[in-house]
């Protein structure tokens, strides 16, 4: 997993300006304080209004409207099952439950030590090699058991 | 004598290994004394057999698969010896072009896809590409709309909106600017077709929306692609930087005086973004919301300008249409239904994977003879056509040809052409429940019907599969099934009852209810 930064609002307003060039640039600006703090911070939002002379309650919206973008850090690791009817039908709910009992979370948590955070994706496009997963950023398909078992052992957990 | 190795780049064959086999290729060929060169090619299509390595003996091409690392050593020394068309291995398949998945297939969109470097502009051109953009520089623009709108191609990610008849709203529209979208949200489970052109033949779209561009007048294309898709983004970025390098994007496109460029946004996971009007939103920075019609985005699109909004396998049809002409493409297919399909066999299929072909094939064919049934070996209960919000088709509707208008006579709908197989095992009260549960996890909020309705929905499947007044209980789904379908402002809310309501119709015993319909239709 990649490092990242302590939040800064100087680096934040860094970034804002890089991408105003752009037209509509704040989905990319996301995507970029996202990668560089590893989540959009509640203190990020002023600062990104402010620079793009939106409200707070704007930049508030579309950090809350999009899936990806997380207000508070992941765990260290990251791992998404697909659980969309493709991998439904190949028996990843089945995957999922083993996961959550390993775990001991449910999906769309992360486990009390921070290691772990487990998730649902739907649908990463590998939809006849499923069931699917993406493991810090790396695709896994024709996923089972002994493989899931092994993902989470190399995570820690 | 170099010998050329193939091995997938795309993300299907990197997800089964693809990486590793390619680099134990390397080190086994280096080991051996075996001169051969690694490409990384998009995907033949065949995913069961992936990684599929192919290994080119006197010009021929002889598959491999699935491959791994283990075997990959084994076979890449015996090289040193002789060609690959001798090698006897267990994994061995003779030539790819003879397997008959491949062989029985049309491929007019998906023809390089697999064969070249997918991010060699030469390869490109070798193989016919920019063929279609340098005939398109000697028509006039309402030339190359109309080479669309002969073509009869309709709009591929679902709606089957004529192609051309967009084109022409935009062209006849007056602004200073104007733009092409490229809709590359592919959320549907069980469709990975964009995602394979964008990995396995990047060029070809943008050859296609730089055709759109000089059509219409515009100037800037944006591909909206979603988030979970990082190896196309990689193989975009890389194409278009080649296009812009040797002059085909740029301020005088191929030396024209068209300007026209692309630029790559990534998504944040939003399904709803796969809307056209939710996708215009969010590229321009707002939330996924689903806008009111009219107006049409050809009117006021993109920041209010006029814009041509395609999926991504609409745009990569073109430069087949206007290299080969509108004709050539027309003659394929069935009714108002023209031209190629990639079509994806998805879910618990034995031979999943991208099968083009025209229009007109059965669904029967599709799934027993091209698929081979189900990977699990058990019976097939039912199939979902078009992705979440498509229908679920029993085995009695297997004759049902591939064609937007037979599908629609059967309240099925065959959207961006996914099939997902499902055997006996399958609950439908659970995934009609699914189905419920995914539009609440997506819908945009705009509009009521979808936003409560989707949660209410929810709520009752689970009273119903607790079998709890089960009766009345899927009165009040089917209620709300008629809502949801006449009263939601886009296809989220308007079009989940598919799923719902199939279930429910060809498969009442799972919802606690008896089956009224004959048994033949099973």
């Amino acid at each position: 997993m990649p490092a990242h930064e302590p939040w800064s609002e100087e680096r934040t307003r860094a970034i804002v300006r890089a991408f105003t060039h752009l037209e509509g640039p704040l989905m990319p600006i996301l995507h970029a304080v996202q990668e560089t703090f590893g989540c959009v911070p509640e203190e990020a939002v002023p600062a990104i209004a402010h620079e793009l002379n939106l409200s707070r309650a704007e930049v508030h919206g579309v950090v809350t409207f999009y899936h990806d973008f997380r207000r508070e850090p992941a765990g260290q690791h990251v791992v998404k099952v697909c659980r969309a009817e493709a991998c439904q039908a190949m028996g990843c709910e089945a995957l999922v439950k083993r996961a959550e009992d390993r775990l001991g979370i449910e999906c769309g948590g992360t486990t009390a030590d921070g290691r772990v955070t487990f998730e649902t994706i739907y649908c990463l496009g590998l939809c006849a090699t499923g069931p699917s997963a993406m493991v810090d950023g790396k695709i896994i398909g024709r996923l089972n058991e002994a493989k899931l078992d092994k993902i989470l052992a190399e995570a820690g957990a | 004598m170099t010998i050329r190795i193939y091995i997938p780049r795309d993300a299907a064959a990197v997800a089964c290994g693809a990486d590793d086999v390619a680099k134990a290729v390397v080190a086994a060929a280096a080991k051996a004394k075996v001169k051969a060169e690694v490409i990384r090619n998009g995907s033949r299509g065949m995913l069961w057999l992936e990684p599929l390595m192919e290994i080119e003996d006197n010009g021929v091409r002889y598959a491999f698969g699935p491959m791994n690392e283990a075997e990959a050593k084994k076979i890449v020394p015996l090289l040193a010896k002789s060609g690959a068309a001798k090698i006897k291995h267990a994994l061995a398949l003779g030539p790819t072009e003879d397997i008959p998945f491949f062989k029985k297939q049309t491929r007019l969109t998906f023809a390089r896809c697999g064969l070249t470097d997918p991010v060699s502009l030469s390869d490109y051109k070798a193989h016919g590409g920019y063929k279609g953009l340098e005939r398109a520089l000697k028509l006039k623009p309402l030339e190359i709309v109309e080479e669309v709108t002969k073509s009869g191609l309709r709009g591929r990610g679902g709606a089957g909106f004529p192609t051309g008849i967009k084109w022409k709203t935009v062209l006849d529209t007056k602004d200073a600017r104007k733009y092409i979208v490229c809709n590359a949200d592919e959320g549907d489970s069980g469709t990975f077709a964009d995602r394979m052109i964008m990995e396995g033949d990047p060029f070809v779209l943008v050859e296609g929306m730089t055709i759109a561009g000089i059509a219409v007048g515009a100037t800037k294309g944006y591909i909206y692609l979603r988030s979970e898709y990082p190896h196309a983004e990689i193989a975009l970025n890389e194409a278009i930087r080649h296009a812009r390098g040797a002059g085909l994007l740029g301020p005088k496109v191929a030396g024209s005086n068209h300007a026209f460029d692309i630029e790559v946004r990534m998504g944040a996971g939003a399904y709803v973004c796969g809307e056209e009007t939710s996708l215009l939103e969010s590229l321009e920075g707002k939330r996924g919301l689903v806008r009111a019609k009219p107006p049409l985005p050809a009117h006021k699109g993109l920041f209010g300008k006029p814009t041509v909004i395609n999926n991504v396998l609409s745009l990569a049809a073109v430069p087949y249409i206007l290299a080969e002409g509108a004709q050539k493409y027309f003659d394929y297919g069935m009714g108002r239904s023209r031209g190629t399909m990639p079509i994806q066999l998805a879910g618990n299929i034995k031979h999943g994977g991208l099968f083009e072909t025209a229009f007109g094939i059965s669904l029967g064919e599709l799934v027993d003879d091209i698929g081979g049934g189900t990977l699990t070996g058990r019976p097939v209960k039912a199939v979902q056509v078009g992705g979440p919000l498509g229908a679920y088709f029993p085995r009695g509707y297997f004759d049902t040809a591939f064609d937007y208008e037979a599908f629609a006579a059967r309240d099925g709908l065959i959207g961006h052409a996914g099939v997902v197989v499902f055997d006996d095992t399958a609950d439908m009260a659970k995934q009609a429940r699914f189905a419920f549960h995914f539009c609440a996890a997506e819908s945009c909020g705009k509009c009521t019907p979808c936003r409560i309705g989707a949660v209410r929905g929810r709520e009752t499947m689970d009273k119903i599969i607790a079998g709890r007044d089960t009766g009345e209980n899927l009165t009040v789904v089917e209620d709300l099934c008629n809502t949801m379908k006449f009263g939601s402002l886009c296809a989220l809310g308007g079009f989940t009852p598919y799923p719902v309501m199939s279930a429910l119709t060809h498969f009442p015993e799972d919802f606690g209810r008896a089956r009224t319909l004959p048994a033949a239709a099973e």
